[in-house]
């Protein structure tokens, strides 16, 4: 609505909360539902995903100027799969289990809208502090975003968080949440109750 | 945006991506030969953990490894795993080929007189998430332990007959399943008669 661009500021804050991938724009449902059944995994995609997004974006921005229109698409996806290649390769050779256990979901970050929106809206038009900082708050948004779901799952199903005992052991762990039905229970209540709030504000401001 | 016809040559619109292309090929290239020798540590790594797994009563310590030409004519790398006592308990051969989605990996174990499948292990696979993936799952494997390797496992979709050498599919998953039994046929395949000879 507003005749400026968003200035590097405002697309740093916009990502992490204001806009947040998840639970504003319902982008990355892939790995959303599917890696964040204990915190340890749901952190690993969101830094990787954060690689590759900043990477691509910056990429995109530089060479912003010399883009077709019509083969941008082709340009962006080329370089977001570049990039997830390196981090399936990175974690391949450090994280090996962490690798083996988010198995195709890293190659599957290629097709992560998320990414490709932020090089299609922000990247391809501004300049690389603007898309750098575009990058990194959409990142922090969307690690915030799994973090949380994360968090919901594994301490309910399964009495831990990170790995580490929360709840006293006698805590009959709720199984369904570490199954894929917990994740779509756990985004339905945490998007509600991100709706409810932020529709309580709009009413306090008014 | 196709009204206006591009203007220029092909060259002229595709250098970018034609560039790029060759640009990002050589930086995979990089990564792959960098990291190329620390994944393959990984993997070995992986394999001596699991060798008591798919060979019973072997001792991971008491591992050779031997290169052998397979009837493919290329170099084929091939573990003799033995007890903790020194006995030969069986052998261990890495395999791979194409599954659904992607590469497939994975170790076949054998006993020693290369009679019977003892038990698979999947290294590495990208199958769908909820069916195909199910290959790494103990149920599935643990068909394939005591299959005859003397003939080619089947695939069949119900009702396995004892002693027919048949696998029962994971439902959904036909195709994952059917990729896994051609890579251990093609490998027991390639590889017998050269072990026979050891």
């Amino acid at each position: 609505m507003s005749n400026h661009d968003p200035t590097a500021l405002e697309r740093l804050i916009n990502g992490i909360l204001p806009e947040n991938p998840v639970y504003r724009q319902l982008l990355g449902m892939c790995p959303t539902l599917a890696v964040t059944g204990a915190v340890k995994p749901a952190m690993t995609m969101a830094l990787a995903t954060a690689f590759v997004l900043i990477s691509a974006n910056c990429m995109v921005s530089l060479i912003r100027g010399l883009l077709r229109p019509h083969l941008r698409i082709l340009v962006f996806t080329l370089t977001i799969a570049t990039f997830v290649t390196i981090a399936d390769r990175v974690l391949a050779a450090y994280l090996y289990e962490m690798s083996k256990q988010l198995g195709p979901y890293v190659p599957l970050i290629i097709v992560n809208c998320l990414i490709i929106s932020r090089c299609e809206i922000c990247a391809s038009k501004q300049s690389l502090p603007v898309a750098l900082a575009d990058a990194v708050g959409v990142s922090l948004g969307f690690a915030l975003a799994l973090g949380s779901i994360a968090t919901v799952r594994e301490v309910l199903g399964s009495g831990t968080w990170f790995g580490l005992a929360v709840l006293p052991s006698n805590w009959p762990n709720w199984g369904i949440m570490v199954l894929p039905p917990g994740a779509f229970l756990t985004l339905g209540i945490l998007l509600g109750l991100v709706e409810w709030l932020a529709d309580r504000r709009r009413k306090h401001v008014t | 945006m196709e009204t206006k016809a591009p203007g220029g040559g092909y060259l002229r619109q595709a250098w970018l991506v034609i560039f790029l292309g060759l640009l990002y090929g050589g930086a995979l290239a990089g990564v792959q030969t960098s990291l190329g020798p620390r994944i393959e540590q990984n993997r070995r790594a992986e394999t001596y953990r699991v060798i008591p797994q798919i060979v019973p009563g072997a001792d991971a310590a008491q591992t050779t490894e031997l290169t052998i030409t397979g009837r493919d004519g290329k170099p084929s790398r091939v573990y003799r795993v033995h007890t903790a006592g020194g006995q030969l308990a069986g052998w261990v051969l890495p395999a791979g080929g194409l599954g659904f989605a992607d590469r497939i990996d994975l170790l076949v174990g054998l006993d020693p007189e290369l009679h019977a499948i003892t038990g698979i292990y999947v290294l590495d696979q990208k199958e769908t998430p909820g069916l195909g993936n199910f290959i790494s799952s103990e149920s599935f494997r643990e068909r394939f332990a005591g299959m005859s390797a003397g003939e080619p496992l089947m695939v069949v979709k119900e009702n396995p007959t004892a002693g027919r050498n048949e696998i029962l599919a994971l439902s959904g998953a036909t195709i994952s399943s059917e990729s896994v039994a051609n890579i251990v046929n093609t490998a027991i395949d390639n590889l017998r008669e050269p072990l026979r000879g050891l």
